[in-house]
C-alpha cells in the first residue's frame, strides 16, 4: 500500500521533521502574561488598572525616597539642601533615631544595654520557636528574665539575683516534698521562695552599688524599645495565666468555670484603651494607700490581664479540638486531673493552638502602641510628642510615620511568616 | 460484688478534704471562692479608704453637671451648657456612628479584596496581598495618624475654594472634601416630607415581597416569574410619583462658601473621616483574608458537583458556594465588627469626640471622677459586645450544619 503510494506521487519525506519551537504567543513569558494577565476584557482592565496604580505609588513614592536627604539639622536647613526639588528629609531620622529607639530619657551612653538586651533576646527565644534548636538553650532562656531586667533597668546585680533565688529555692523545695504531697510542695515553694525574696530584699538594700549597672528608672524608657518590652514581657506572663483561665473555664468545678467565664468575657469586652486608663488614674485607689508603683508596671498588669484572656480563648479552642477520646484515653490510664492535662492534653492542645497563639501576640504587640494615649512616650508617643512638637522637625510626618510603619511592619511580619513556616512543620507531623 | 463498691467505712478524716475526689472539688472551690472574696474585699477596703482620704466619694451625680466643652461633631442637640450626660450620649451617638459606617465600608472593602486576591490575574492578586500584608502588620493607631495627616495634607482648604483663580472646585456644586472635612447637601424635610420617605420604605419591602412571591411560585408550580424589572419600576415609580404630587416637599441644602469656610449642608470633620477611613481599611484587610479563608474551604468538588449538575457559574455561586462559604465568613466577619467597634475607641488620637472622648477624656479630667467614668464606659463597650455576641450566637444557630 505505502509502496504504491510512494510511486504515486513525487515525493515523500522518510525523516521525521526537526521539532519546531511553540508559537511566540504560546510560550515563555508571552504565554505567562497572556493566561495570567490579559486572560479576557475584564482581566486586561484590571491589570491596566493595577499598573496605573502601581505606577502612581511609585513615581509619588522613589522621587521623594531617592532625593532624600540625610543630613541636616533642622526641616528649614533641609529645604534649603532640597531647594524646591522632591525629596523626604530623612535627616531626621538620623538625628534622632536614638530617641525613636530608645526614648528621650534613657542615658546616650548606656545604648548598649537594651540592644545587648534585644540581640540575647533573639538567642533566648531561639529555642523555644526552633524545636530543632539544642535542648540546653532553654536553660539560657530561663535565665534570660532576670539579665534582660538587669540589662535594662540597671541597679545592683544582686537583685535579679536574688529573683532568681528564689524560684531556685521554691524548685528545689517542691522537689524535695513533691513525692509526699503534690499541693503540700507547692504551698512550702511558695513560702520558700516569699521568704528567700523577703530575706534578699535586705542584701539588696545593703549591697546597693556592687557590681552595678547605672539604674534607669521606668519612666525613662520610651521609643520602639518600649513597645519590644511592653510586647516581650505581658507574651511571655499571660502564656501561664491564659492557659490556667482556659483550663478553668473548661472545668466542672462550677465556681472556678463562673470566675474564669466572667473575668474572660469581661476583658474581652472592653477596648484596650480603657483598661489603660484604669491603670493610669484608677488603680492607685484599688492599692493601699501610698503605695506608689510606677505607671510601665501598672500597665503591664493590665496589658498582660487582656492578653491572657484573648489567649485562654484561643488554647480553649485547641482543647476543644481535641478529640474526646483523648480525654477518656487518660483518664482509663488512671492518671488524675493533673497528671491527664500535663502529660496528655496540653502538649496536643497547645501545639494546636500555636498559630491561635502567635496571632495574639502579633496583635498584642501593635496594641502596645496605645501606652501613648496615656501620655508614655512609645514610638508613637515619641513622635507625636518630642519630636514633632520640635522647632526643628515640626512637620516632617511622612519619613517618620514611615520608619515607624516600617519597623512594625518587619516585626510583625516576620512574626506571622514564623507563625505559617511553623504551620506547615506541623501539618507534617500529623500526616 | 457489693464489697467491691462498698464506700469506705470509718469516720471521717480531715485529709479526705483534700484527698478523696468526693470532697476534693468542694474544697477546691471553696478555696477560690475564699480567695475571691479576699481579694475583692481587701479592694474594696483599700478604694473606701483611699476614697475617703482624698475626700471624694462614689456619685454619679457629676452627670447632672453643665459640660462646660464643646462637641464639635455631634448628631443631636448640644451645647456648652448641656450637662455631662447630654455629652456621653453624644459621645455614645459618634462612637456607633463611626462603627456603622466603618463596619459597611469594611464590608464592601474588604470582600472585593478577598475576592480580587483569588483572581487569577497574577498582578492582581499580587497588589492585593501587599494590601493586605502592609495593613495587617502595623497598628491600627499609626494608620488612623497617618491618615489624618494625608487628609489634612493633601486635600484643598476652604480658602482654596474662594476666588475667581480658585484651586479647588466643588463636585457638582454640591460636595466640598476639604482638608476640614466633607460638606455634602442636607435634605430638608418640608410639611409631607416623611410621607415621600415613609413610600419609598413601603416600596422596598414591597420589592423584597415580590421576590419571596416569586421564589414561593417557583418552588410550589415551577413558574419563573421575571423580577428585575419590576423591582426597578417599584424602586423608582412610586416614590417619585408622590415626590411630584405633593409638590416637591423634600429640598436640598447645599453648602456653600461664606467668609473663610463653608456653611450649610451636612458637616464632616476630618477626625471623623480619617477615622472611617482608616478603621475601613485597616479592618478591610481582616476581613478580606476571612473572605479568602471562606471561599477556599468550600471544597472543590462542591462547584465540580455543581457544574455537573448543569448549573451556570453564577447559579453555582449563588447556590452552592456562597451558602456554605458565608457559613465560614460570618462568624469571623461579626467579630471583626466587634473589634473595629472597640478601636473606634482610638478616635480620641485625633480629637473625634466618640464616648472615650468624652466621657472618658474631657469629662473624666474636669471632674476628677475616674472610677465612675471608667465604669460607666466600659459597661457601654461591654454591653455593645455582648449584644454583638448575641446575633452571632443566634446567627450560628441559624446557620448551624443540621446533621442527621
Amino acid at each position: 500500500m505505502s509502496d504504491t503510494h510512494a510511486h504515486a506521487v513525487a515525493y515523500v519525506r522518510d525523516t521525521m521533521l526537526p521539532q519546531q519551537p511553540p508559537p511566540a504567543s504560546e510560550a515563555g513569558a508571552v504565554k505567562w502574561m497572556r493566561e495570567n494577565l490579559f486572560s479576557g476584557w475584564f482581566n486586561t482592565i484590571l491589570t491596566l488598572v493595577a499598573v496605573y496604580i502601581i505606577f502612581r505609588l511609585l513615581s509619588g513614592s522613589l522621587p521623594w525616597f531617592l532625593g532624600g536627604i540625610w543630613n541636616a539639622d533642622s526641616l528649614a536647613t533641609c529645604r534649603e539642601v532640597l531647594d524646591g526639588a522632591t525629596g523626604g528629609c530623612f535627616a531626621v531620622l538620623t538625628e534622632r533615631w536614638n530617641q525613636l529607639l530608645f526614648g528621650v530619657a534613657y542615658p546616650n551612653d548606656q545604648y548598649w544595654r537594651p540592644t545587648l538586651a534585644f540581640v540575647l533576646l533573639l538567642v533566648a527565644v531561639a529555642p523555644v520557636l526552633y524545636p530543632k534548636a539544642p535542648r540546653k538553650m532553654l536553660i539560657f532562656t530561663g535565665l534570660y528574665p532576670f539579665v534582660g531586667f538587669w540589662l535594662i533597668w540597671g541597679g545592683t546585680i544582686f537583685a535579679p539575683l536574688v529573683g532568681l533565688l528564689g524560684f531556685v529555692v521554691g524548685y528545689l523545695l517542691f522537689k524535695q516534698v513533691e513525692r509526699q504531697s503534690f499541693a503540700g510542695g507547692a504551698a512550702l515553694a511558695v513560702v520558700g521562695a516569699l521568704v528567700t525574696w523577703w530575706a534578699g530584699g535586705f542584701l539588696v538594700g545593703a549591697a546597693e552599688g556592687v557590681i552595678a549597672l547605672e539604674p534607669v528608672p521606668s519612666r525613662d524608657l520610651g521609643g520602639f524599645m518600649l513597645n519590644l518590652i511592653l510586647g516581650t514581657v505581658c507574651i511571655s506572663l499571660s502564656l501561664p495565666i491564659g492557659i490556667l483561665l482556659a483550663l478553668g473555664r473548661q472545668s466542672d468545678l462550677p465556681i472556678v468555670k463562673w470566675i474564669c467565664v466572667v473575668f474572660i468575657e469581661f476583658i474581652r469586652g472592653v477596648p484596650l484603651i480603657t483598661l489603660l486608663f484604669v491603670a493610669n488614674v484608677v488603680l492607685a485607689y484599688f492599692l493601699p494607700p501610698g503605695t506608689n508603683f510606677d505607671l510601665v508596671l501598672r500597665v503591664i498588669i493590665m496589658i498582660t490581664m487582656f492578653a491572657s484572656a484573648y489567649i485562654a480563648e484561643v488554647i480553649r479552642g485547641g482543647l476543644a479540638a481535641l478529640p474526646r477520646g483523648q480525654y477518656e484515653a487518660a483518664d482509663s490510664l488512671g492518671l488524675d486531673y493533673g497528671q491527664s492535662m500535663r502529660l496528655i492534653i496540653l502538649p496536643q492542645a497547645l501545639k494546636i493552638s500555636i498559630p491561635g497563639i502567635v496571632n495574639v501576640a502579633v496583635g498584642l504587640f501593635k496594641d502596645t502602641t496605645l501606652v501613648s494615649v496615656i501620655s508614655m512616650f512609645d514610638m508613637v508617643g515619641m513622635i507625636r510628642g518630642p519630636i514633632l512638637a520640635s522647632t526643628e522637625w515640626n512637620g516632617v510626618y511622612w519619613e517618620l510615620w514611615s520608619f515607624a510603619i516600617l519597623l512594625f511592619f518587619v516585626v510583625c511580619y516576620s512574626i506571622s511568616q514564623y507563625s505559617q513556616w511553623l504551620e506547615r512543620q506541623l501539618q507534617r507531623d500529623h500526616r | 460484688m457489693t464489697s467491691v463498691s462498698d464506700p469506705p467505712s470509718g469516720s471521717f478524716q480531715f485529709s479526705q478534704l483534700i484527698y478523696d475526689t468526693r470532697y476534693r472539688s468542694l474544697t477546691f472551690q471553696l478555696i477560690a471562692l475564699l480567695l475571691l472574696i479576699a481579694a475583692f474585699s481587701w479592694l474594696g477596703y483599700n478604694l473606701v479608704n483611699n476614697l475617703r482620704a482624698a475626700g471624694l466619694n462614689f456619685s454619679y451625680g457629676f452627670l447632672g453637671e453643665p459640660a462646660n466643652y464643646d462637641i464639635n461633631q455631634r448628631l443631636i442637640e448640644y451645647t456648652s451648657q448641656s450637662t455631662h450626660w447630654r455629652a456621653s450620649v453624644v459621645g455614645v451617638l459618634n462612637t456607633l456612628l463611626v462603627a456603622v459606617l466603618g463596619c459597611i465600608t469594611a464590608t464592601v472593602i474588604g470582600v472585593v479584596v478577598g475576592v480580587l486576591r483569588l483572581s487569577n490575574n497574577w498582578l492582581v492578586s499580587k497588589l492585593m496581598a501587599v494590601y493586605v500584608e502592609i495593613f495587617r502588620n502595623v497598628p491600627v493607631l499609626i494608620w488612623i495618624l497617618v491618615i489624618m495627616a494625608i487628609f489634612v495634607a493633601v486635600l484643598p482648604q476652604p480658602r482654596d475654594f474662594r476666588g475667581d483663580d480658585a484651586t479647588a472646585s466643588m463636585v457638582w456644586g454640591s460636595f466640598a472634601f476639604t482638608g476640614r472635612g466633607f460638606y455634602a447637601p442636607l435634605p430638608i424635610f418640608g410639611p409631607g416630607g416623611w410621607i415621600v420617605v415613609a413610600v419609598f420604605i413601603a416600596s422596598i419591602i414591597g420589592i423584597f415581597g415580590l421576590k419571596r412571591y416569586a421564589t414561593k411560585k417557583l418552588y410550589a408550580e415551577g413558574r419563573v416569574i421575571k423580577t428585575l424589572w419590576p423591582s426597578v419600576g417599584l424602586f423608582f415609580v412610586p416614590t417619585l410619583l408622590v415626590f411630584f404630587l405633593l409638590g416637591r416637599p423634600i429640598s436640598l441644602e447645599y453648602p456653600a462658601l461664606a467668609g473663610f469656610n463653608f456653611q450649610g449642608g451636612i458637616f464632616m470633620r476630618n477626625s471623623l473621616i480619617s477615622l472611617w477611613f482608616a478603621l475601613s481599611i485597616y479592618t478591610a484587610a481582616f476581613i478580606a483574608e476571612n473572605v479568602r479563608a471562606g471561599i477556599l474551604a468550600v471544597s472543590k468538588g462542591q462547584t465540580e458537583a455543581a457544574a455537573s449538575l448543569g448549573l451556570r457559574p453564577g447559579r453555582i455561586m449563588n447556590l452552592v458556594v456562597l451558602p456554605q462559604a458565608l457559613r465560614v465568613i460570618v462568624p469571623p466577619l461579626i467579630s471583626q465588627y466587634l473589634n473595629l467597634t472597640k478601636n473606634s475607641s482610638l478616635a480620641i488620637a485625633v480629637g473625634y469626640m466618640d464616648l472615650t472622648g468624652t466621657l472618658g477624656g474631657i469629662t473624666l479630667n474636669q471632674t476628677g471622677r475616674a472610677i465612675e467614668s471608667v465604669l460607666l464606659l466600659m459597661t457601654f463597650y461591654l454591653a455593645i459586645s455582648l449584644a454583638i455576641s448575641a446575633i452571632m450566637n443566634a446567627y450560628n444557630n441559624a446557620v448551624r450544619m443540621r446533621e442527621r
